[in-house]
């Protein structure tokens, strides 16, 4: 790149293009956020003076605590089932992941059934002891508490898979130098493994906390007023989308906080491991006591997140199955499906193109736009259809007046109320999850490998094919199935966005669920779980057996000398 | 070049056209949910031949999507399940007058815009509930005396971003003016038993458990607990609790509507009045009755058992378009006095 002048690499059509689409793709937000210019003087000063000192406490200490219960479950069982060997790991490896096919807003639902005042467990409690209210204390579940432990039960799989991923690239022999250099079991996690996988770790819970801070039903349900249901109570509720607007920039300082930081942490540690690997992992032959510590961390962890959940699902689901499971149910289960795979396919596309427009043009406009792309992660949904909305109305009504005015015909709506739109709005909320993983795979890929393959004689597409596919396809695979889980579990944007007499499962577990039909509701909730378990079985997998597959690769791909960290 | 397209785009206007022209049908935005609406459209369908089109989602969200595809909005009917929100229709100019003998007839004039922009369907009650034992009705009056110290942490409600709270207190608003709702309600927010969470019937569960004495709620909540399986704990819970009626020495107890009205751009305007029509017909009334044991809006329809046992009431009878524009003051008040 230095051997071409700035202003030629700016202008460069390819790079012109990435600008553009990765615009495109952040127009919904930057168009919500333009309403910020409306007058919202009086409202705003309302907020500030009431509720705004709330919400902001709620979404900081909401992410704090999410932060640690994620990083210290994920982080935690990444670790264990990497590096050391005990009862079960293999199993576990891919059943730590299970949590993330069960959207938040339904684990709140499942819990509070069992644990509020009235549910079975309290009600046991006071009859086998004859308390009354005043006679015990119980945690409350609808609670921030209650928040954070929620959002860390089915958030924690990221900062799991991310922090797995960059364990299993560890060289097991920077390991070994440290322990043979003097460190403790202890202090060669906390002064090797860890500082070398942070940048995946921070990736992995700057998703976590992305999603928290968009969360609408969750905090809602709970009656914890954040943000987001500040934004939907000021739009909707004061009637005022300008001090909404503002709201959700006050929204996005957090989120560009959050980018920051990850930006920071990867650039003070980029590491490339060069090297092979040439024995599995499970260092560590844990024995007995330590070995049952491992494996009862392990199974609480899926038991809370997963297992406890899902046999709830299953028992309302068995009492009202018969009457929720017709014709009809299935035309929703394959509306989600499809929707959810088309959307999952579209974002990896678009990932890749723009990661890569980043990686060959990696000028300032073109590194904004990409990162801009990736923003709508943390917004929530209601915001993103809004912003979808409004473009595609005033596209669709500029048509049809034209065509009025020059032809006397009207076209109607075109975009509007349509799937396109509907997709679009998801590529906005869920580009950032393609967009990081494929990077991520991009980074591995050093620049030395890229310079290797050329000086050996490869084209760019050679390359493309030879090298980088192969190294980028576990990458890919878990790119589209993120997307793909996330769609079948989104909301707001589905409901609003989409054409008559579409549904799909989360319309229906949400419509009978705020119906407060919760036992209804499981059949339609327990899919979604099932249909989100397939991908992240096969994501557990492709995970478990990559390793091994990356290992003959790399032998077989053009390699350079090892040489040890860059960056 | 610029040929081509213009034909393309001709040909797809044909095309787009006449599939949205395609006779019969009638589109609709519904804030009611599907499970509650659906049966009375295969119903009408049944009956009159004309497809129905629906979209489900928030009141808010929706009349935002009815606003942003202005005068090209396939949708004919707006449905809410309540009045304030039909109001904030009316004020951002989607709805359009509609003249109807059936109608008028049909919906008694506080259930109705008085320029017939949007119509009454069905009538919900937030009523006071009660747990048999711990209250007594006597020591009951208004909603306005639930703000005395003596039901200090015994009273169990959702949230003030529930829109049937925003109602309840646009409604007090209307009757007692901004300065007393304010000091009304911060004594009612002290009296709250815990953080406003959950929805309607897990009030009434906190109620019936005893983590509170009073609850407020749509009947409609109550009486599905009490056509639970017998036995079960929404069953018992029910069983546990009573409905007392305020303000019956007054202006009588709020109530709310579920209703609609002809959007504007309604491009099958007839076919929605049709389905207004129907949706007072007898046939349909008796259906939101024994359904959902809501209150039907056409005097002479029966209630359904469930609600009868809960007693005949004098309903507050201000014009239901007061909800609409005492919304956004009822909001603020509500988060002065700090109900979250």
């Amino acid at each position: 790149m230095s051997n071409r002048s700035a202003l030629t690499d700016q202008i460069h059509p390819r790079a012109l293009s990435v600008v553009l689409v990765a615009t495109l793709v952040s127009l919904p937000v930057i168009v919500v956020l333009s309403f910020v210019f409306h007058p919202a003087g009086e409202v705003w000063r309302h907020l500030a003076h009431t509720v705004l000192p709330l919400y902001v406490r709620n979404s900081v200490v909401l992410m704090l605590g999410v932060a640690v219960g994620t990083l210290g479950l994920g982080v935690t069982t990444a670790w264990l089932t990497t590096m050391c060997t005990f009862p079960g790991r293999r199993a576990f490896e891919w059943v730590l992941l299970l949590p993330l096919a069960i959207p938040a807003y339904i684990i709140a639902y499942t819990y509070t059934g069992m644990l509020d005042f009235a549910g079975p467990v309290q009600t046991f409690l006071r009859e086998s002891f004859t308390w009354s209210r005043d006679d015990y204390w119980f945690p409350e579940i609808r609670s921030l508490g209650g928040a954070i432990v929620m959002f860390s039960l089915v958030l924690y799989p990221y900062v799991y898979l991310l922090a797995r991923s960059a364990f299993l690239e560890q060289s097991p022999y920077a390991i070994d130098v440290s322990r043979t250099l003097g460190c403790s079991t202890w202090s060669s996690f906390f002064r090797v493994s860890l500082p070398a996988a942070r940048p995946a770790i921070i990736a992995g819970l700057s998703l976590a906390l992305m999603e928290t801070l968009a969360d609408f039903g969750t905090v809602q349900y709970f009656g914890v007023p954040t943000f987001t249901t500040g934004i939907f109570r000021t739009w909707f509720g004061l009637g005022d989308s300008g001090a909404a607007a503002q709201l959700a920039v006050v929204l996005l300082t957090f989120v560009f906080i959050l980018l920051a930081a990850e930006r920071w942490s990867r650039k003070r540690a980029s590491f490339y491991h060069v090297g092979n690997r040439s024995r599995p992992l499970g260092i560590y032959q844990l024995t007995s006591g330590k070995a049952w510590l491992a494996f009862s961390v392990c199974t609480v962890t899926v038991a809370f997140g997963f297992l406890v959940p899902a046999v709830q699902l299953s028992v309302w689901a068995l009492k009202t199955a018969a009457e929720m499971v017709d014709a009809s149910f299935f035309k929703l289960l394959a509306n989600t499906l499809g929707l959810a795979a088309a959307t999952a396919f579209i974002a990896v596309l678009l990932a890749l193109y723009l990661a890569y427009g980043r990686r060959a043009h990696g000028t300032v406009p073109v590194r904004i736009a990409v990162r801009l792309a990736g923003m709508g992660y943390a917004v929530p949904g209601i915001v993103i259809a809004l912003g979808v909305m409004l473009p595609f109305a005033w596209l669709d009504n500029a048509v049809d007046g034209w065509l009025r005015s020059h032809f006397n015909v009207s076209s109607g709506l075109l975009l509007s109320g349509t799937l396109v739109a509907l997709m679009l709005a998801y590529q906005v909320r869920f580009l950032a999850l393609s967009l990081q993983t494929v990077e991520s795979g991009l980074a591995k890929i050093t620049p030395v490998i890229d310079e290797a393959g050329r000086s050996l004689g490869c084209k760019a597409s050679e390359l493309a094919r030879r090298v980088h596919v192969p190294m980028l396809r576990g990458s890919l695979l878990t790119a589209a199935l993120l997307v793909f889980v996330d769609v079948m579990k989104e909301l707001p944007a589905t409901l609003v966005l989409r054409p008559f007499d579409f549904n799909t499962l989360a319309v229906r577990a949400y419509e009978l669920a705020t119906d407060e039909r919760l036992e209804d509701a499981s059949t339609a909730a327990l899919s979604i779980v099932a249909a989100g378990l397939v991908p992240v079985i096969v994501l557990s997998l492709s995970i478990a057996r990559s390793r091994y597959r990356e290992t003959l690769e790399i032998r077989y791909a053009p390699l350079p000398n090892p040489v040890g960290q860059q960056g | 070049m610029p040929r081509l397209i213009i034909f393309g785009l001709t040909v797809l206007t044909l095309i787009l056209g006449t599939a949205a022209q395609a006779n019969s049908v009638v589109n609709i935005y519904s804030a009611r949910n599907e499970a509650l609406i659906k049966p009375l459209l295969d119903k009408f369908t049944e009956k009159t031949g004309i497809q129905t089109h629906l979209v489900t989602a928030g009141a808010g969200p929706l009349l935002e999507r009815l606003r942003r595809e202005g005068r090209n909005s396939p949708a004919d009917l707006f449905i809410t399940v309540d009045a304030g929100r039909l109001h904030e229709a009316k004020e951002a100019g989607v709805l359009q007058p509609v003249e109807s003998a059936t109608l008028d007839a049909a919906v008694p004039a506080p259930y109705r815009d008085p320029q017939g922009l949007w119509f009454g369907l069905s009538l919900r009650a937030r009523p006071i509930m009660y747990a048999r034992g711990r209250v007594q009705s006597d020591e009951l009056s208004t909603y306005e005396a639930l703000a005395d110290p003596r039901w200090r942490g015994r009273i169990c409600i959702r949230s003030s971003s529930n829109i049937y709270n925003q109602s309840l207190v646009a409604s007090i608003v209307a009757a007692d003016g901004e300065t007393a709702t304010l000091d009304w309600l911060k004594g009612f927010v002290k009296n709250f038993a815990r953080k406003p969470a959950g929805g309607d019937r897990d009030q009434l569960r906190a109620a019936a458990a005893g983590e509170c004495d009073i609850a407020i709620a749509n009947t409609y909540y109550l009486a599905r607990m009490h056509t639970a399986e017998p036995g079960s704990p929404d069953h018992q819970a029910a069983k546990a609790l009573e409905v007392f009626w305020p303000n019956q020495n007054g202006r009588g107890a709020h109530v709310n509507v579920s209703g609609a009205g002809v959007t504007t751009a309604a491009p099958n305007r007839d076919n929605a009045i049709r389905l207004l029509e129907f949706l007072v017909t007898d046939e349909a009334q008796a259906w939101y009755a024994e359904v959902n044991n809501e209150y039907p809006v056409k005097p002479g329809v029966p209630w359904s058992e469930t609600v009868r046992e809960m007693g005949r009431f004098k309903a507050d009878e201000l014009n239901l378009s007061a909800l609409g524009s005492n919304n956004s003051l009822a909001v603020k008040l509500m988060d002065e006095a700090g109900w979250q």
